[in-house]
């Protein structure tokens, strides 16, 4: 018997006898031009909008687009700059409690907070991490281009910490800061080795809509707040 | 330089005060102007309706006369547009499709010759009035026609050219769609002339007598003051 | 059954006259409008990176086969379970199925068109299920009980007072007007489903060949909950959505915020390879991708319009459209509407009942000059015209245009029926406008021009 696969697979081929006009040759005759595979996406680069070439014009393109975006981008001397200003947040937010996993830079950071915390590395209650006040996580990326964070569920504790909780925290090295989105995904391509995490995100600002009147609204079902803590 | 000038059917009929204003720039420029009689409609509403074959039957004689021309200079955007687009495509696969292919470069709109083939932009004319130009959209998209028509303008002296908002969205002519759909044509149209009010211009001008005669045919309904012009008519105006 | 042209325009004529609705429409594009040139500006070369973005898709779309079969073996290496579906019912079929295995009660969905497509929640329901749309916008349509009125923009045809309205009927709550406070409303509404659910539901905006993953893009995060709490995850897709490598979404991403909604990047771009995997701390246990074709592959087989299969789904062509601008999104009737829904309808439904779509424009092309991925939307239009009265052409139009080609063709013809029009002009005067009119679809709005009393060509012969 042939599958379903099989029969979808057949009906493509048959349909692909027949050749296309190449983009931009409409009205010119169907497709008897030869075309070869298009060009690498690192020629499209400077097409794309700009993620800046030395570390300071990249600073200053995420911080840029943080304002833009309505995200917290805090930019820390040291270590322990970077601490302090975690601590003044959960002050400052009335934190009780704050969901995060385990990482280098979580474990130095997150206790210090004198809080309850609940770690989602061994696994953990849907409605416990629901009711924290914060999920604290690390990132693979940040990147000027976009002022996005980028996150797998390997590198982020799974995928409902940086989703769930109202506040998205996310401790970054300054040396994690790459340009563009195609510096990013070759980030990925480098660190996983093509054994990707189940889930990469590129998170964006915090949750937003504007699904009433085009009117912004932060905070429809992700985080109403997202923090960048970078040093 | 020898100019077969194309008149199209309802320019020709309604709107001969268009075709009387282009003969008179050109040969006032030094060219001669031929207005060949056996031509008189490019085929467009057949090929928009989806009636190629109809089409062709108008389009063949147009081709075969224009054929001999050095250069066709055509009054409006939309007829260029199906003489230097759209016949290649219609006649694609048939014994005129090379002709199509040859007549296709040497075909102008008249705004887009004058500026990019003659290099004229002062042809001395006045116009003291306040104006809004209507880009017309296969002028404007087919054709690639901007600015042409607006550095025409800018050398007109009296004339202050205001731009509308949206000057560049359809105003809802679309040919027979005028009529297969008058309710959405209609509705289009007052939001053309609703942003074409709110410049406060005196005249409404375009290349194309086709969105001009929706234009008109609302304002003129709705009693409005605001009139309509071809861009010819004012160039020619000394 | 009415024909669907006589609905769309009897739909029409109503709509176009409703002033508050065309308000409505205008304020919203024009917001869209501002954010997305200002988002265009910081492109390098937006028109360059539309043609790098159209080579792609072409590349991936002319090796369909090749793509396709690479990102569902790529997707079952890590454990998903890859379904085909060739019509809407075995895509329904494959979903009901895997639920019911499930033993499931309560389905959060997060907006998918093409689960509009093959009407999926109704099917649903209809066979007991609890089906609850997260998108904010679908979530508002799905309590009106009505389809999304715009791909990317579902409620952008109610105001606040509208919403606010609903959610009091329908949820109880109390009234307000301030877009935040009715975003919290339905934020609370939702949450508890995101936690009871046996089974989220998703789309794709992109399938990457490469790598055998999904990507979905969204603002609000309700597709990433949908992917990170109920224990079954379901992506159903269409067969045109594959790009070769996974690095084209440098690409393709913020071209689609840019275009779609005038964004840098979109909230959220997340890609999905596979369920939870060992060692990894949550996510579905199951991962079921469905691919649908539904006539897909028709399309695919007309090579003059096979670009259409390039459709990112970001709703720039309905954004530009002065028909979409003025008719709105419902009266298309169908699932995609503006200029790509014009195009394509007639291939997934019918060339004749879906005519009408491609008569309905003035072919002014802003669509095709404002596409990310360089489809030729209006020229298409044209096409399925062409298409349409060559497989059924109607008597009478061609009777017309055959007329007229004899007319035009004799000068002394043509010069005597200008004659005659200039002598009928006062009689036309009396009935003008009337129901004797025969030119009353132009004359009930719109006056003519009087004709004048030489034309161009006696002015001609007789300089």
């Amino acid at each position: 018997m042939i599958t379903e696969r099989e029969k979808i697979l057949r009906r493509i081929r048959e349909a692909l006898t027949l050749s296309a006009p190449f983009p931009g040759e409409h009205g010119h005759g169907l497709g008897n031009k030869a075309h070869g595979t298009p060009a690498p996406i690192q020629s499209a680069k400077p097409w794309l909008p700009a993620g800046g070439e030395t570390v300071e014009s990249q600073i200053e393109k995420f911080r840029l687009a943080s304002t833009d975006l309505n995200s917290d981008f805090q930019l820390a001397a040291s270590e322990e700059e970077a601490h302090h200003i975690l601590a003044e947040t959960a002050e400052r937010e009335g934190w009780k409690k704050v969901a995060t996993h385990r990482g280098g830079l979580c474990d130095a950071a997150v206790p210090k907070l004198n809080l309850p915390v609940m770690p989602t590395d061994d696994g953990y209650d849907v409605l416990e991490m629901e009711a924290c006040d914060a999920g604290i996580t690390e990132c693979d990326a940040l990147v000027a281009q976009t002022g996005s964070v980028l996150i797998t569920n390997t590198s982020a504790g799974g995928r409902a910490l940086s989703i769930l909780p109202p506040h998205h925290v996310v401790l970054a090295r300054l040396d994690q800061l790459v340009g563009d989105l195609t510096d990013a995904f070759a980030l990925l391509k480098t660190k996983y080795h093509s054994r990707y995490p189940s889930m990469i995100s590129f998170v964006t600002g915090p949750s937003r809509t504007g699904d009433i009147e085009r009117i912004l609204v932060l905070g429809a079902h992700g985080p109403k707040k997202l923090t960048i803590i970078c040093y | 330089m020898r100019i077969t000038l194309f008149i199209p059917c309802f320019v020709d009929s309604l709107y001969p005060n268009v075709g009387m204003s282009m003969v008179k720039i050109l040969e006032k420029l030094g060219h001669q102007v031929e207005c060949p009689e056996e031509i008189a409609c490019c085929g467009q509403p057949a090929f928009n309706s989806g009636y190629w074959e109809e089409s062709r039957a108008v389009a063949e004689p147009v081709l075969a006369r224009l054929r001999q021309s050095e250069v066709v200079v055509i009054a409006s955007g939309s007829c260029g547009a199906m003489l230097k687009v759209f016949y290649p495509q219609m006649f694609a696969k048939t014994e005129w499709a090379e002709a199509a292919n040859e007549l296709s470069p040497k075909v102008w709109e008249f705004s887009d010759f004058l500026v990019s083939k003659l290099g004229v932009t002062d042809l001395g004319a006045k116009f003291p009035a306040k104006v809004t130009f209507h880009d017309g959209c296969h002028g404007l998209r087919e054709l690639g026609i901007k600015k042409a028509p607006r550095m025409l303008l800018e050398k007109v002296s009296g004339l202050e050219l205001v731009e509308m908002p949206d000057a560049e969205t359809c105003c809802g002519f679309g040919g027979t769609f005028a009529a297969k759909f008058p309710m959405i044509s209609t509705a289009m149209g007052e939001v053309k002339c609703s942003n074409a009010q709110t410049t406060g211009a005196d005249y409404i001008v375009s290349n194309d007598s086709s969105c001009l005669m929706h234009v008109q045919g609302l304002l003129s309904r709705q009693q409005s003051p605001i009139k309509t012009i071809h861009l010819a008519e004012i160039l020619a105006n000394s | 059954m009415k024909a669907f042209v006589e609905e769309f325009k009897e739909q029409a004529r109503v709509i176009t006259r409703d002033l508050r609705h065309r308000g409505l429409i205008q304020t919203a594009l024009r917001k869209y409008e501002v954010a997305r040139d200002r988002r265009k500006g910081a492109f390098g070369n937006w028109q360059m990176a539309r043609q790098a973005a159209a080579e792609i898709k072409y590349e991936a779309i002319n090796h369909l086969d090749t793509y396709l079969a690479e990102f569902a073996d790529k997707l079952m290496d890590r454990g998903t379970q890859v379904h085909w579906a060739t019509t809407p019912a075995q895509a329904r079929e494959i979903i009901l199925g895997i639920i019911k295995s499930k033993n499931a009660k309560s389905i959060i969905k997060s907006k998918a068109m093409t689960a509009e497509e093959i009407h999926l929640n109704d099917a649903m329901e209809k066979a007991g299920y609890e089906v609850v749309e997260s998108d904010l916008g679908e979530f508002i349509v799905q309590l009106r009980r009505e389809p999304p009125y715009h791909i990317v923009f579902p409620a952008m045809h109610l105001t606040r007072d509208d919403i606010s309205a609903l959610f009091e009927k329908e949820l109880g709550s109390a009234p307000t007007r301030e877009p935040e406070e009715l975003t919290m409303i339905a934020r609370r509404a939702l949450r508890k489903k995101y936690i009871t659910a046996d089974v989220g539901i998703t789309g794709a905006n992109f399938a990457i060949a490469e790598t055998g993953m999904i990507s979905i893009t969204e603002n609000e995060g309700n597709a990433r909950l949908t992917a990170a709490l109920p224990k079954t995850m379901i992506t159903l897709v269409g067969i045109e959505k594959v790009l070769p490598k996974l690095e084209d979404l440098a690409l393709f991403l913020p071209m689609l915020a840019t275009a779609g909604a005038g964004q840098t990047l979109t909230g959220y771009n997340t890609m999905y390879g596979g369920p939870r995997q060992k060692g990894e701390i949550d996510g579905p246990e199951e991962f079921h991708v469905v691919l649908l074709d539904n006539r897909r592959t028709e399309l695919l087989a007309d090579p003059e319009q096979r670009d259409a299969l390039h459709c990112i789904r970001c709703g720039a062509c309905l954004n530009v459209c002065p028909i979409f601008k003025n008719v709105g999104g419902h009266t298309y009737g169908t699932t995609y509407s503006g200029p790509i829904g014009s195009v394509i309808t007639p291939h997934l439904r019918g060339l004749q009942d879906w005519k009408h779509l491609s008569n309905a424009s003035s072919l002014c092309g802003a669509c095709t000059e404002t596409c990310p991925v360089k489809i030729d939307l209006h020229h298409h239009l044209l096409q399925n015209r062409r298409n349409a009265s060559e497989q059924e052409p109607s008597a009478l139009e061609r009777f017309a245009y055959k007329g007229f080609a004899f007319l035009i063709n004799r000068p002394g013809l043509y010069q005597f029926a200008k004659e005659m029009g200039r002598l009928l002009e006062p009689l036309h005067k009396m009935v003008k406008g009337s129901k004797l009119d025969p030119a009353r679809s132009w004359t009930s709005t719109r006056d003519l021009p009087s004709m004048p009393s030489q034309s161009f060509k006696e002015w001609w012969r007789n300089r």
